[in-house]
């Protein structure tokens, strides 16, 4: 990270800061605790032993979620682009299942899946894996048909040309596809916990609304946000270099 | 009609014909017949869409004739790449995820060379094309000639006894082409490989080749070949010879029409 990018990620953090204890100084402590209060109400709860059986729920699903929104996204994403047909058809139909507000098909869920994990694990997949589906989809589409001629003249196996050259030139998209994904994942798996729920992070900032605990509420999303953001950071870095620099060393 | 003449024919089409299902169906080649005399420098030019690209799919075993045959070393080709052909593409093939050196190494991987056998040969490609302070660069970090680069050393460390190259200096600068003219002319030489090259640029084909066949527009047969008579050891220095000019004037007095009908006109 160069100077000027130190700088520019400070100035970000300190505008979202002073917009924090703006909207404290607004809306006042039955809304949303200052920063400095919730910093260090969070650190008392990461401190503690309440909070890791809810970080621990939370994560449980979000691992099995993003687990099977990497692995469907990719096959299905695999098989539409590869049967051009069948991903015409698909395509516009999966754009506007995404566009579907997916809180709405929540009920439906509930009822399908009943309370508890699978609900929350389902409600993940929803949302995480038509992005990884569309990225790995227009990545099979767009593969230079040069590789694979490239391939022909070295009499390559199909195997050999699946592991060796295909699947190598999609993972630069499938990386995007996973970062958009693993957002979306932790969006649905989160409201997930807060509508029918016992545990989780979710099921905190839900409690803590309806019990009135706002210090809890604004805690449990900082530290919800936090993770989010550095996973998200993580995921642009791997990003960024597959893109630009073509470096991933295999 | 192209033939081998004097010395032993190493790749041959005969009475080759491609045509394209569709409705209606496109017939993109042929009839046209075409002998590669062992180790010489071959040309094709042509207008676009006469199929010279076609043609090379044909010869490399890429995709097989409608009509026709074609052979190389005696054996015919039926829709498959035999061991001893090479091809450079026009578009960028090096892979982005590998590094220069992986790049050139990939072929000898996957036929399953040893280690110390790869090293030695991929050691020696970088060095020939120049590519040596670059072997753990990536393709992102070169330029355009520099990647069609990696892709000859790709093909010339597999040790091709027949080298197809579609137009491979396409993209680049005509300084570069020249330059990267020496190149070809020098790793011809040193392989003893027969070659054939197809590019819609008559300096390129008039300073490069042994013989130049000229196509006519679609379908592509060939109207003309033309011999160079240029001595083995040549390089670029050559266009400011007058021979250099008749060559070159000569391929596009057949061209001027057939590039004309391409495009839609009669010539005048």
């Amino acid at each position: 990270m160069t100077r000027l990018h130190r700088a520019d990620t400070l100035l970000v953090i300190l505008g979202v800061l002073l917009v924090w204890q703006g909207v404290f100084a607004y809306a006042g402590s039955t809304a949303i605790t200052a920063p400095l209060a919730t910093f260090a109400y969070a650190w008392g709860l990461l401190a503690g032993n309440f909070i890791w059986p809810h970080v621990g729920a939370t994560m449980l699903a979000f691992a099995m979620a993003l687990a099977i929104s990497a692995v469907l996204g990719v096959a299905l994403g695999v098989v539409l682009g590869l049967r051009r047909f069948a991903g015409d058809v698909a395509e516009p139909l999966i754009a506007a299942f995404y566009t579907i507000p997916k809180v709405t098909l929540y009920p439906v869920m509930l009822l399908i899946f009943g309370l508890g994990l699978s609900a929350k694990v389902a409600f993940g997949v929803i949302h995480g894996t038509v992005p990884v589906l569309l990225f790995t989809l227009t990545a099979v589409k767009t593969l230079p048909s040069v590789y694979l001629r490239t391939a022909r003249t070295m009499r390559m196996p199909p195997r050999d040309v699946a592991r060796h050259i295909v699947l190598p030139a999609l993972v630069p998209e499938i990386v995007s596809g996973l970062r958009v994904g693993f957002a979306l994942t932790l969006l649905g798996v989160i409201i997930g916990e807060m509508f029918a729920s016992q545990r989780g992070l979710g099921f905190l900032i839900i409690n803590g609304i309806n019990s009135n605990n706002v210090p809890m509420t604004t805690s449990v999303t900082l530290i919800v946000v936090v993770f989010a953001v550095a996973a998200n950071g993580a995921l642009l870095a791997l990003d960024r270099q597959l893109h630009h620099g073509g470096r991933l060393r295999t | 009609m192209p033939d081998a003449g004097q010395g032993a024919a190493h790749a041959t089409l005969s009475g080759v014909v491609r045509r394209y299902p569709g409705n209606p169906p496109v017939h993109a080649l042929g009839p046209l017949d075409l002998a590669l005399r062992r180790g010489e420098f071959f040309s094709v030019v042509g207008p676009s869409g006469c199929g010279k690209s076609t043609l090379l799919d044909v010869l490399a075993g890429l995709s097989a004739p409608t009509e026709g045959s074609a052979s190389f070393e005696g054996a015919p080709l039926r829709g498959q790449v035999p061991d001893g052909i090479g091809v450079v593409f026009q578009e960028d093939a090096s892979f982005p995820w590998l590094t220069v050196a992986d790049n050139v190494a990939f072929g000898l991987r996957r036929a399953g060379a040893d280690a110390a056998e790869i090293a030695r040969r991929v050691a020696y490609a970088l060095d020939f094309m120049g590519l040596k302070d670059f072997a753990h660069a990536y393709p992102a970090q070169l330029s355009g000639g520099m990647r069609q680069r990696v892709c000859i050393a790709r093909t010339l460390v597999l040790r091709p006894r027949l080298i197809l190259l579609d137009e491979p200096f396409g993209a680049l600068d005509q300084q570069t082409r020249l330059l990267m003219g020496d190149e070809l002319l020098r790793l011809w030489r040193e392989t003893d490989a027969t070659v054939l090259l197809i590019t819609h640029a008559l300096d390129e084909a008039a300073m490069l080749s042994d013989r130049v066949g000229v196509m006519s527009a679609r379908p592509g047969r060939f109207i003309d070949t033309v011999e160079t008579g240029w001595p083995r050891e040549r390089d670029s220095r050559i266009v400011s010879e007058a021979a250099f000019g008749a060559i070159t004037a000569r391929l596009w007095s057949c061209l001027r029409g057939e590039s004309l009908k391409a495009l839609g006109r009669e010539a005048p």
